[in-house]
């Protein structure tokens, strides 16, 4: 198999597709974590100035997961068939949510009647939770694998094969850190009052995600013993954990010194790298076939071809920095603490 | 219902709902940017006031035209598993390029477009508004060459077999510039613009009728009808451009579209008409050897008809795309008419004087909106029964573990949903309108000479 610095060409496209839904947990998460937290707000325009704070950039940030998409198909097709089509009615219910987030932040300041400002809050912030929660879910299933035939097709139940515990768990911790890590990005962009009230948001995230973390993994450890081989195989990726352990650990610490600067770079590092623990279980699988081991989709039996791999990255090296140069201009022009004087709908 | 009706369904309804913003912004987009740019260049408020004001209808339309489309990423995953297996290669290459190159572009830009007026520098606002409008182009590029490829494959071979064949790129270019894309690419295009330039002349039509914002709806009016014209005239260039490719790539799907059975004769041409597939008839208005005339330039030259082709290989659904097909190159006649009767009008000084033409551009608002439907509908059900022509069957392109059951509630769901997206979009415009471009008094020349009217005749 042709190579690139060492590494075969799935392997580099194994970790395009991570890094992108890397980056798309850290910058929607942070979404997330502000929508579910909206309700929160009492007022009325505290909720509209926590709007605001999302407002000019969710749209770019959402991007990451049209682009993530559109290279694990590209990249991994027989992947994205089977899982999606696996999923299907998580993955459906995620497109509703996903489109009630959208236009409750579209729709809300257009009209001034107090219900009509109400039902788009609330539409909002329960969309943002489910989101969370159902990415949390597919992931939970994939650590989990599936039964899969020779063809790679999906031949487990139907509607509510989802739901089982271990996934519902992992659900719930990504919501945990999404809230943890939106409460951050909550108190970088507003001040005053609702700053105060976001300090106490925050501490409640914390503790809400440091348990939910626990006992995920906890039952991950005990119920699932297919994760571990990779790290029993190489005894030092157990290093990883131990990084996590204290990226996380920091976060409380800066938080009490009013450091949400750098302790939302700790919530970033701190989704990335459990990210990259998620990686080390799965490959080079990305779906376990959980009755016959043979029937698991590996990163080389769902690639497309070398040269459309090949051809990808090319598009990745010109593209990717193009992309991160837009959002640091964005970003940029949006620097800085919002209030209800700040531009909006 | 099998599960293979109800995907169908299900992408027909979402897909085709889809379809009716991404047009809108790219046409209202193009405007956009030729107000801005007027304004930049000259300075006068009322390009500035036009500009803010298109900028926030292109708000509406474009903010359902993402969340609806996300919905078309992930359902070929959910419900074409088999699909997207097979095309994954070339198909996910065109998607991932569209969201790398053109989505990426256009939603960071969109930031600045729609909250940066008093952030950044008049010219960077001018560069986003650019930026967006070219993104939404390249968008439109990158998908219609997917879907042109899934029509007129090339560039590719096929590796494995049975459950697990795949069609892989050989050639990239030829694979991007297959036999369909230029053609389809300019026409929907074209198509987009049209349905943006007329929703732009009906909303300045009806201002001008009720006396409102006269003064700048006469100005936007007369720019956007050029738009109108020339791309109407276009749009009739682009789309005998694509019949013909269909006579040569796929003429199964040409057959259909003019209703014509026989394997091998001198085929005619219908102004309208009504095929009945069982007695293999079509009763309308017809140009005798008029097809064989417009592919061959020659009366007599035979063409291929339906029945070249065994039964399992032919569209089923003859009488709709031949309808579909119909209504689309009607309405464009009509566009062109309408636009040009309208620049001679205008000639004449006359162009605002007939409160009747006024209301016609304003009910014409849906007529492009209506060609874009129906001309994917003649596109999309000519090509049946493949799904990539000649390669795939639709029927074996399924996700194989996906129930009836679990289509049928999500189809029921995106019915609601999108009720619900269709009401909001039509209350939220409608008020957009109501409300006009400007409070300020001093551009609304048209009410202060309605008053000034109003104060003489007492
Ligand atoms: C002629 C153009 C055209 C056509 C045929 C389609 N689209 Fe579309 N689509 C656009 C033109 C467009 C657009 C104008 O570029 C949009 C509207 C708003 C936006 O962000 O881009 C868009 C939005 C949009 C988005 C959201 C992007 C974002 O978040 O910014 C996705 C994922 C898709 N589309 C995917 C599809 C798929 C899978 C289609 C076909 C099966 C499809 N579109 C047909
Ligand atoms: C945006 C405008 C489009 C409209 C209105 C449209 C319309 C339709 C319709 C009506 C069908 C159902 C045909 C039938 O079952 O008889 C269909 C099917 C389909 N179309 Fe399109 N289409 C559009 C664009 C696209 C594009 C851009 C692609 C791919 C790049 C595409 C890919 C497909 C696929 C995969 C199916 C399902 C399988 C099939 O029935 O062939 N379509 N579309
Ligand atoms: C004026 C005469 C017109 C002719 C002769 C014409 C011809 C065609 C043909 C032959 C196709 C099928 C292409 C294919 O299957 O590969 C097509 C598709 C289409 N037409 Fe037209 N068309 C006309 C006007 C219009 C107008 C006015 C609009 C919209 C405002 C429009 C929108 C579309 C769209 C969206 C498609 C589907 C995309 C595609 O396949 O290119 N057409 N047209």
């Amino acid at each position: 198999m042709e190579t690139l610095f060492g590494l075969d060409y799935p392997t580099w496209w194994f970790l395009v597709v991570g890094g992108l839904f890397s980056g798309y947990a850290i910058l929607d998460g942070f979404d997330f974590g502000a929508g579910a937290w909206h309700m929160f707000f009492k007022k009325d325009s505290s909720r509209e100035v926590a709007l605001k704070a999302i407002d000019p950039t969710w749209h770019g940030n959402e991007v990451w997961l049209v682009i993530g998409g559109g290279t694990l198909f590209a990249g991994f097709p027989v992947f994205y068939g089977t899982l999606f089509s696996a999923m299907y009615t998580p993955f459906i219910l995620f497109l509703l949510f996903i489109i009630f987030r959208g236009i409750s932040i579209k729709f809300r300041n257009m009209e001034d009647m107090p219900w009509w400002r109400k039902m788009w809050d609330w539409s909002y912030s329960i969309s943002s939770i489910m989101l969370a929660f159902l990415l949390g879910v597919v992931l939970g299933n994939i650590l989990n694998g599936m039964p899969l035939d020779e063809n790679f097709e999906y031949i487990g139940g139907g509607f509510f094969e989802f739901l089982n515990p271990f996934s519902i768990l992992v659900g719930v911790t990504s919501l945990a850190l999404f809230m943890m890590h939106g409460a951050i990005y909550l108190l970088l962009k507003t001040e005053g009052k609702l700053y105060n009230r976001v300090q106490v948001f925050l501490k409640v995230g914390m503790a809400f995600f440091i348990i939910s973390y626990i006992i995920t993994t906890a039952y991950g450890l005990f119920k699932l013993d297919h994760l571990l081989i990779v790290f029993k195989e190489n005894q030092i990726l157990f290093v990883i954990p131990l990084l996590v352990f204290l990226s996380i650990a920091n976060v409380p610490r800066l938080a009490s010194k009013e450091k949400y600067g750098w302790a939302f770079i700790f919530t970033s590092l701190t989704i990335a790298l459990l990210l990259v623990i998620v990686a080390f279980e799965l490959y080079p699988r990305l779906l376990w076939s959980n009755d016959i081991q043979e029937n698991s989709i590996t990163i080389y039996n769902a690639a497309a071809s070398t040269k459309t791999l090949k051809l990808m990255m090319g598009f990745a090296a010109v593209g990717g920095p193009l992309v991160l140069l837009y959002s640091y201009f964005v970003y940029r022009t949006f620097w800085g603490k919002v209030n209800s004087n700040s531009e909006g709908y | 219902m099998d599960v293979e009706i109800l995907s169908r369904i299900q992408f027909a309804f979402t897909i085709a709902f889809h379809y009716i913003y991404p047009p809108l912004s790219i046409g209202i987009g193009l405007l956009m940017v030729v107000f801005e740019s007027l304004y930049i260049r000259t300075k006068k408020k009322e390009y500035e006031v036009l500009a803010k004001f298109w900028t926030k209808i292109f708000a509406i339309t474009f903010g359902i035209g993402v969340v609806t489309g996300i919905v078309m990423e992930f359902e070929f995953g959910t419900n074409w598993a088999t699909y997207s297996r097979y095309v994954g290669d070339i198909f996910g290459s065109a998607l991932a390029a569209e969201g790398i190159f053109a989505f990426a572009l256009e939603s960071s830009a969109l930031g600045i477009l729609l909250f940066g007026w008093n952030r950044v520098k008049p010219w960077v606002h001018l560069v986003a508004t650019w930026a967006v409008f070219l993104g939404s182009m390249f968008s439109a590029v990158w998908i219609v060459v997917a879907n042109s490829w899934q029509q007129t494959p090339a560039g590719y071979h096929i590796v494995g077999e049975g459950m697990q064949a795949r069609a892989e790129i050989v050639d990239f270019w030829a694979m991007v510039l297959n036999p369909s894309s230029v053609d389809r690419i300019s026409h929907v295009w074209l198509g987009a613009f049209l349905a943006g330039a007329f929703l732009i002349l009906s909303v300045h039509a009806y201002y001008i009728i009720k006396g409102r914002f006269v003064v700048m709806s006469k100005k936007a009016f007369k720019i956007t009808l050029m738009v109108a014209a020339v791309s109407s005239l276009a749009q009739l260039f682009t789309g005998h451009n694509s019949a013909e490719g269909v006579a040569v790539n796929q003429p199964a799907k040409l057959a259909a579209m003019e209703g014509l059975f026989e394997a091998e004769a001198p085929a005619d041409l219908y102004l309208f008409g009504w095929v009945d597939k069982e007695n293999q008839t079509v009763t309308g208005l017809k140009l005798s050897g008029g097809l064989s005339f417009m592919l061959h330039q020659d009366f007599q030259t035979p063409v291929t008809g339906l029945n070249a082709f065994p039964e399992e290989d032919r569209p089923s659904q003859v009488n709709a795309v031949f309808q579909f097909y119909h209504l689309m190159v009607a309405i464009g006649m009509f566009l062109i008419a309408l636009s040009l009767f309208g620049l001679l009008q205008w000639k004449q000084g006359k162009l605002f004087d007939n409160k009747w033409l006024l209301w016609v551009f304003v009910f014409t608002a849906i007529l492009p909106q209506l060609a874009n439907q129906f001309g994917w509908f003649a596109a999309e059900m000519g090509r049946q029964p493949w799904v990539v022509y000649g390669l795939l069957r639709t029927s074996d392109a399924l996700s194989k573990s996906v129930q009836a059951n679990q289509v049928l509630f999500s189809l029921i769901l995106f019915f609601i949903v999108y009720t619900v997206l269709l009401l909001l979009f039509i209350y939220l415009m409608n008020k957009a309108i109501k409300k006009g471009p400007t409070s300020d008094i001093d551009f609304d020349e048209g009410s202060l000479n309605k008053e000034i009217a109003n104060v003489i005749s007492k």
